[in-house]
C-alpha cells in the first residue's frame, strides 16, 4: 500500500505518460495524435515539477524566518520545455492544416491510400 | 574580443542571422547572406579545431556564470571535428541549393528555407558544443523543429505526411531524452556533463541512473535512426527537397551519433554502460541487423532517394558497430566514419538532386542513359558510390579498414566478416543505378533530347565533396589524427572522471537524495 501512496506523484506521471503514448500510437486522426503527444510531454513536465518540491520548504523567494526552500531549478527548466512543447504543437498543427488542404482529410487511413506507399 | 567568444560564435551567428535571412525576403539576397554566414561559421569551427588540437579543451561560460551552475560550452577535439564537418557540408549545400531550391520549392518559401536552414545549423552546432545536458535537449529541439519545416517545404504533398511522421517520432525521442536527463538530475542534482560524470560514478548501482540511461539511449537511438527505430527516416529523406536531404543525411543523424558517443563516454562512463549494463552487445546486434536489413531494403527500392536513405540507416549501423567494440580503435573508426559518410552521402544526394533538376524524377528508370547526357553529375555519383562500397583510394575504404582492424584487434572475426559482407549489398544497390546510367539507352522521347549538364553552381559543391572523398581517401593524416586524438581523449577523460568530485560535494548530494525521498513520503 505504501508503495503506491509514497510514490503517488510518479504513478500520476506514469499513467499520463502511457495514456499519451497510447493515443499517439493508436489514434487515426492527426489532431488526436498531437493531443496525445501533448499529454505525453505534460507528464514529463509534472515529473520535473514534483521532483523540485522539498517537504516543508516554501516557494523559493527569500523571506525572513524561512530557512528551507523548494528547488526552483526544475521549474525553470520546465518553462523552457513548455516553450519547446508549444513550438512543436504549433509546427504539428501547421502541418496538419497543410495535409488537410493537400489531401482533404486528416484521418491517417484515408490519405495513406491516396499515394503510392513508400 | 572575438577570440574570447570564439566558442559561442558557431551557435550565435546562425541564430541571429536566421531572422535576418527572413527579413531580406528576396531569394537571391537570403541565399547570399545564408551562404556567407555558414561560411563564417565554417571558418570559426576551423579555428576551434586548431585551438582544440593545440590547447586541449576550451571552456566558455555562457553569460559569465561559472560552470557547473551556469551553462558551459565545451570544445574539445571530438566535437570540434564533427562541427567542422557539419559547417563545411552546410556551406556547400547552401551554395548548391540556389538552383535546386528554385526548382523544388515554391518561390514564396525561398527565404523561409534559408531561415530554417540557418536555425537547423545553429541547433546542430549547439548540440555539438554545449556541455550541459538540458541545454543539449533544447538545441536538439531547435534543430529538429527546423528540420521538420525543411522537410515539409517540398512541392510534392507526400513530404507533408513524411514531415508529420518525423515530427511525432522526433518529439517522442526528444521527450525520452528529457525524461532521462530529469532522472539524472533527480539523483545527482547537476546538469553539467562533466559534473554529472563525476557524480554518476558514486551511484553505480542506482536504479534511477540506470533508468535514465535507458531513456536517453532509446531517445538518442530514435534521433539517429538506429534500427528498428528508423522508420521515420526513409520517407522523410525521400520526399524532402534534394538540398535538404543532402544536408540532413550528412549532418543531422551524425550529430545524433555524436550525442550517443558523448553520453556513453563522457557522462555515463564506459564501465557503467558496457560492463554493468551490457549495452555493448545490444548495440552490436542492432548495428549488424541494421547493416543487413537496410542494405537489403536499399537493393529492392525503385526510388533512388529511398535507396540512399536506406543505405544511410545501414551506414549508421557501421558507426554504432564501431563504438560498440569498446576500444580506442573502434571509437576512432566510428568518428572517421561520421566524417567520411558526411562526405559521400552529401555528394550522392547532390548528384541525385541534380538529376531531379534536369529530368524531374529520381526513379531508377529516369537514370537510363544519363551517363552520356550528364557526364559530370554521373561521374560524381560513381565516385561517391564507390566510396560507399569501400573501394580503395576513397574515404569509404579508410572507414571500413579501421572498422575491420578494430574488430580483428579483438579477434572478433565474425564482425569483421559481416562488415565486409555488408559491402557486397552496397555493390548491388549502387551498381543498379550505374547500370541504368551507363549501360541503358536514353528513352526516345521529346523531353530527353533537351537534358543537359546542370550549372556550375550545383556542380562545384558536388565536386568539392567528391574530391574530398578522394583526397581524404589518400591523405588520411587530418582525419585519422583528429579522430585518433578525439577517441583517445574520450577514453582518458572517462578514466580521469573516476576520482574527480571533491569530498564536500558528496555529502551535499546525499542531502539532495534524502530530500527527494522525503518528497515522495
Amino acid at each position: 500500500m505504501n508503495f503506491i501512496l509514497d510514490y503517488y506523484n510518479y504513478w500520476v506521471v506514469v499513467f499520463l505518460m502511457m495514456a499519451g503514448f497510447y493515443i499517439v500510437i493508436s489514434a487515426n486522426n492527426l489532431v488526436k495524435k498531437i493531443v496525445g503527444l501533448n499529454v505525453f510531454q505534460t507528464s514529463v513536465f509534472m515529473l520535473y515539477i514534483s521532483m523540485g518540491k522539498v517537504t516543508g520548504g516554501t516557494a523559493p523567494i527569500v523571506a525572513e524566518g524561512v530557512t528551507q526552500y523548494s528547488n526552483p531549478l526544475p521549474h525553470v527548466l520546465i518553462l523552457t520545455a513548455i516553450v519547446v512543447g508549444v513550438a512543436t504543437t504549433a509546427v504539428g498543427l501547421a502541418l496538419i492544416v497543410r495535409i488537410k488542404r493537400a489531401y482533404g482529410t486528416v484521418e491517417e487511413n484515408e490519405f495513406e491510400n491516396k499515394d503510392d506507399a513508400i | 574580443m572575438l577570440e574570447q567568444h570564439l566558442a559561442a560564435l558557431p551557435i550565435i551567428l546562425p541564430l541571429i542571422a536566421a531572422p535576418v535571412a527572413l527579413i531580406l525576403g528576396r531569394s537571391v539576397l537570403s541565399w547570399g547572406f545564408a551562404t556567407l554566414v555558414s561560411g563564417l561559421a565554417f571558418i570559426f569551427s576551423w579555428q576551434l579545431l586548431t585551438a582544440a588540437l593545440s590547447e586541449g579543451v576550451l571552456s566558455y561560460a555562457v553569460g559569465g556564470w561559472a560552470p557547473p551552475w551556469g551553462i558551459e560550452l565545451r570544445v574539445d577535439v571530438a566535437n570540434a571535428f564533427v562541427l567542422l564537418a557539419v559547417t563545411a557540408i552546410s556551406t556547400l549545400v547552401l551554395v548548391y541549393s540556389k538552383d535546386s531550391i528554385e526548382k523544388e520549392v515554391k518561390a514564396a518559401n525561398h527565404s523561409l528555407y534559408y531561415t530554417a536552414h540557418l536555425l537547423c545549423l545553429a541547433g546542430l552546432s549547439g548540440i555539438l558544443i554545449t556541455g550541459d545536458a538540458f541545454n543539449l535537449f533544447v538545441f536538439l529541439e531547435v534543430s529538429s523543429l527546423a528540420t521538420y519545416t525543411l522537410v515539409s517545404l517540398a512541392a510534392d504533398r507526400r513530404c507533408l505526411t513524411a514531415a508529420f511522421r518525423y515530427l511525432v517520432m522526433g518529439t517522442i525521442g526528444a521527450t525520452f531524452i528529457l525524461i532521462g536527463v530529469g532522472m539524472l538530475y533527480m539523483k545527482t542534482g547537476t546538469l553539467n556533463m562533466l559534473d554529472l560524470a563525476g557524480r554518476i560514478d558514486l551511484y553505480d548501482s542506482s536504479r534511477t541512473i540506470n533508468t535514465g540511461l535507458a531513456f536517453i539511449m532509446v531517445g538518442v537511438s530514435i534521433k539517429l535512426a538506429l534500427f528498428p527505430l528508423h522508420m521515420w527516416l526513409p520517407p522523410a529523406y525521400t520526399h524532402a527537397p534534394s538540398a535538404v536531404t543532402a544536408f540532413l543525411a550528412s549532418t543531422a543523424t551524425k550529430v545524433a551519433v555524436y550525442v550517443m558517443i558523448r553520453f556513453i563516454f563522457t557522462v555515463f562512463g564506459i564501465e557503467h554502460v558496457f560492463v554493468d549494463m551490457g549495452m555493448g552487445l545490444i548495440l552490436m546486434v542492432l548495428a549488424v541487423v541494421a547493416i543487413f536489413k537496410c542494405s537489403y531494403m536499399a537493393t529492392v527500392q525503385s526510388n533512388v532517394k529511398t535507396v540512399l536513405a536506406y543505405s544511410s540507416v545501414a551506414q549508421i549501423g557501421y558507426m554504432i558497430l564501431g563504438l560498440s567494440l569498446v576500444s580506442v580503435a573502434g571509437l576512432m573508426a566510428s568518428m572517421i566514419h561520421i566524417f567520411n559518410h558526411a562526405l559521400m552521402k552529401g555528394a550522392l544526394f547532390m548528384a541525385v538532386g541534380a538529376v531531379f533538376y534536369r529530368v524531374g524524377s529520381v526513379d531508377i528508370k529516369a537514370f537510363a542513359g544519363l551517363g552520356r547526357k550528364m557526364p559530370l553529375t554521373m561521374a560524381a555519383f560513381t565516385i561517391a558510390g564507390l566510396s560507399i562500397i569501400g573501394v580503395p583510394l576513397t574515404v569509404g575504404f579508410v572507414s571500413k579498414w579501421y572498422l575491420v582492424t578494430a574488430a580483428l584487434e579483438q579477434d572478433n572475426w565474425i564482425v569483421a566478416a559481416l562488415v565486409l559482407l555488408g559491402s557486397l549489398f552496397a555493390i548491388v544497390y549502387i551498381g543498379r543505378v550505374l547500370e541504368a546510367a551507363y549501360f541503358q539507352k536514353l528513352p526516345e522521347s521529346q523531353g530527353s533530347k533537351s537534358i543537359k549538364e546542370v550549372s556550375w553552381l550545383m556542380l562545384v559543391p558536388m565536386w568539392v565533396l567528391v574530391i574530398a572523398n578522394i583526397y581524404f581517401g589518400i591523405d588520411t593524416t587530418l582525419t585519422t589524427d583528429a579522430a585518433n586524438s578525439a577517441s583517445e581523449w574520450l577514453f582518458q577523460a572517462d578514466a580521469m572522471s573516476e576520482s574527480k568530485v571533491p569530498e564536500g560535494q558528496v555529502s551535499e548530494n546525499h542531502v539532495l537524495e534524502e530530500r527527494a525521498q522525503e518528497v515522495s513520503s
